[in-house]
């Protein structure tokens, strides 16, 4: 049922919005995507055989674009992050799909390509912090080593960048501290060390999977801010994975949301708030609390998402969808509501959902 | 140099060193008291008379009480006097430093194969995790868990020494006198004493690693575009030296107490050897002296150990 080959994928041409022409006009005209991902479907061999976790994901970011991935906890952000930078277990993971970055196709090159990419032009921020970092080398001498593993710094030299890059995320005084070790830092000191980490090659991509979950509400701002401002300065592009959507609304331009292993929604983050095209991106949008609304019942989407075992044919979303009607059985591919945004809603055009705004 | 903390912990060591050496000395002396036999009709010889076997046993203050006898002991070793063997009047001392080289370098050399052959049997398996490779290795590390090392002596010494004759099946030459024959005699017994430090070398690496290179932290690593080579042999096994660290001490110690019956099976002069010889003439100073240089032995190597997880892990402050 879930079998995404390749033929499937371009025969039900499931990538309008992930086509280069079309990432283009949508974002900066004639300049070539720095990723563009067509087709990826994902599956874990395992014991009970294979699951599928995600199917047909295709989705382009522009350089030094932002973009936001949002959506409910499994439903393959994660994971599709990790296969953008080849990360996943090679021995359990089965790949289809094209993911190629700044022209090239990452799924085709050999080991040790991918490893040049990896922090260098690509790089990634974990969830963790708090175990992201390996606890018996200093913070220095795990900067000083991305940096080396890619350029022919000398050591004394990578030692001054490493302290400078721990001054670009604001650490205090980083020439003491680059010698200790990340159980001296507080989580979110070192959620900064880790996006210093991903910046001190100067990537063109920065991968950030929910960098702020494990922190504290007051930190979380400071390091989005961080986040959002370096990549700019730097005029890398980043690839925001989340499901705060108010993370997305104040850092992104575009937001893709993904159900159930599957991309169903892309759309500028404007006009997304106002006016969502898929009833899962309404629904979420719909489930943020509102300080203007005190008191009143939190909307909330029923049900849950449906496990990669027991996949609903057709539409993912129809069973907690308040819109399904007939139609929904059939398998969705992706409807143009307008150019720029795009649902996996055969009803996406006639539907006026609520957003946020 | 030495930080003020850490110089209070070696300081706080050694004081808490003193009552177990106390506590150890008067356990095997007081066991020493169930040994059937009675020193003072050996020192008096066959066909002594009473009188003469009286006499003797107030030489050596064998009529006193039990404690007194300990106290005795204990105000002498104190001040240095570890006195001398009741049969061959050779002082303790010079005993110990007799054969205790022998026993270190055995144990030593045991401790080294267990390292150079366990680590690399451990990072293969740990690579390919449940694959053909690692369920072989892991089989064979349970059965050199399970072998006892006097069996396997044994067997050593039937095959190589009386079959083929390649090693010598008994005797010792001290590494002092001739380093290379001292490595041709300990060949044999080291090997029969590593095998369970091989073993547990192999599977408490394996296991660590595993768990390592499904961390967070090493995906990080791959994540900045680090080969797995660099990851295994920079991060992996700096992350895992605290558990090597710890087996290998262990193991240490385990030897140590191993050579009681590996030394008597090759007939080496070594320490096992001569407690298991004290104890059975009830030769107590010598039996005294020799667990004494055993405990000093096993608190130094816990405390060199300590000292040690201190410089591999930072997270480690104090002990």
């Amino acid at each position: 049922m879930l079998v995404a080959s390749n033929e499937q994928a371009s025969g039900f041409d499931a990538r309008p919005a992930g086509s280069p022409a079309e990432a283009g006009q949508s974002t900066n005209a004639s300049v070539t995507p720095i990723l563009d991902v067509r087709g990826l479907s994902i599956s874990f061999r395992g014991r009970d055989g294979i699951t599928h976790v995600t199917r047909d994901v295709s989705f382009t970011v522009a350089p030094g674009e932002r973009v936001g991935v949002v959506g409910e906890s499994g439903c393959g952000k994660s994971v599709t992050g990790l296969s953008l930078l080849r990360l996943l277990p090679e021995r359990t993971a089965i790949i289809d799909g094209e993911i190629r970055f700044d022209g090239r196709d990452l799924m085709s090159m050999r080991p040790k390509e991918v490893r040049a990419i990896r922090g260098r032009d690509i790089s990634m921020i974990f969830q963790e912090p708090m175990t992201a970092l390996d606890p018996v080398f200093t913070v220095g001498q795990q900067l000083v080593e991305t940096l080396r593993t890619h350029y022919p710094v000398p050591p004394a030299e990578a030692r001054e960048r490493a302290i400078q890059a721990l001054k670009d995320v604001g650490i205090p005084s980083p020439e003491t501290r680059v010698d200790e070790y990340p159980h001296q830092f507080s989580g979110g000191m070192r959620q900064r060390v880790m996006i210093a980490m991903a910046l001190i090659c100067k990537p063109k991509l920065i991968i950030a999977d929910e960098p702020t979950t494990a922190l504290d509400v007051t930190v979380q701002a400071q390091i989005i801010d961080l986040l959002t401002e370096l990549s700019e300065n730097t005029g890398a592009a980043l690839l925001f994975i989340t499901h705060d959507l108010g993370v997305v609304a104040e850092t992104c331009s575009r937001m893709i949301t993904m159900y159930a292993g599957e991309v169903v929604e892309t759309s500028p983050v404007d006009d997304v708030l106002r006016r969502p095209g898929h009833p899962y991106t309404s629904g979420l949008l719909r489930s943020l609390p509102r300080l203007s609304d005190r008191g009143g019942r939190l909307p909330f989407i029923p049900g849950r998402v449906p496990s990669p075992n027991a996949m609903p044919e057709g539409c993912r979303f129809q069973a907690r969808c308040p819109h399904a009607s007939e139609g929904c059985e059939r398998y969705q591919t992706m409807t143009e509501i307008d150019r720029q945004r795009h649902a996996r809603c055969h009803k996406a055009t006639q539907l006026k959902l609520e957003g946020a705004v | 140099m030495m930080s003020r903390t850490k110089q209070l912990m070696l300081l706080n060591r050694l004081v808490q060193a003193i009552p177990i050496m106390i506590l150890a000395t008067f356990l095997v002396f007081s066991l020493l008291q169930l040994v059937p036999g009675d020193v003072a009709i050996t020192i008096a010889g066959e066909n002594a008379s009473e009188k003469r076997i009286q006499e003797i046993r107030e030489l050596y203050g064998l009529n006193q009480p039990f404690l007194v006898q300990y106290g005795n002991w204990l105000v002498n070793a104190v001040q240095g006097d570890f006195g001398e063997s009741l049969l061959s009047g050779e002082p303790v001392l010079e005993t110990i430093s007799r054969v205790f080289p022998n026993t270190l370098f055995i144990v030593a050399y045991a401790v080294l194969l267990s390292v150079v052959i366990g680590v690399p049997l451990g990072i293969m398996a740990s690579s390919r995790p449940n694959s053909k490779l690692d369920g072989a290795i892991m089989g064979a590390s349970s059965l050199g868990v399970a072998v006892p090392n006097f069996w396997l002596g044994m067997v050593l010494v039937s095959l190589f020494a009386l079959t083929w004759n390649w090693f010598p099946a008994t005797g010792f030459t001290s590494p002092g006198e001739s380093f290379t024959s001292a490595i041709w005699f300990a060949t044999l017994p080291a090997i029969a004493l590593c095998t369970n430090g091989i073993a547990e070398v192999a599977r408490q690496l394996r296991s660590s690693l595993v768990e390592i290179h499904s961390s967070q932290h090493v995906r990080t690593l791959h994540a900045k575009g680090l080969s797995p080579g660099a990851i295994l042999w920079k991060h992996g096994l700096k992350n895992v030296s605290v558990n090597l660290l710890t087996v290998i001490s262990l193991l240490f110690n385990k030897a140590l107490a191993a050579t009681v019956v590996v030394e008597t099976v090759f007939a080496i002069p070594g320490m096992g050897n001569t407690i298991v010889k004290a104890v059975l003439e009830g030769d107590f100073p010598v039996v005294q002296g020799a667990v004494l240089a055993m405990v000093i032995t096993v608190i130094l190597v816990n405390l060199v150990t300590d000292l040690l997880y201190t410089v591999l892990d930072p997270r480690i402050q104090q002990v």
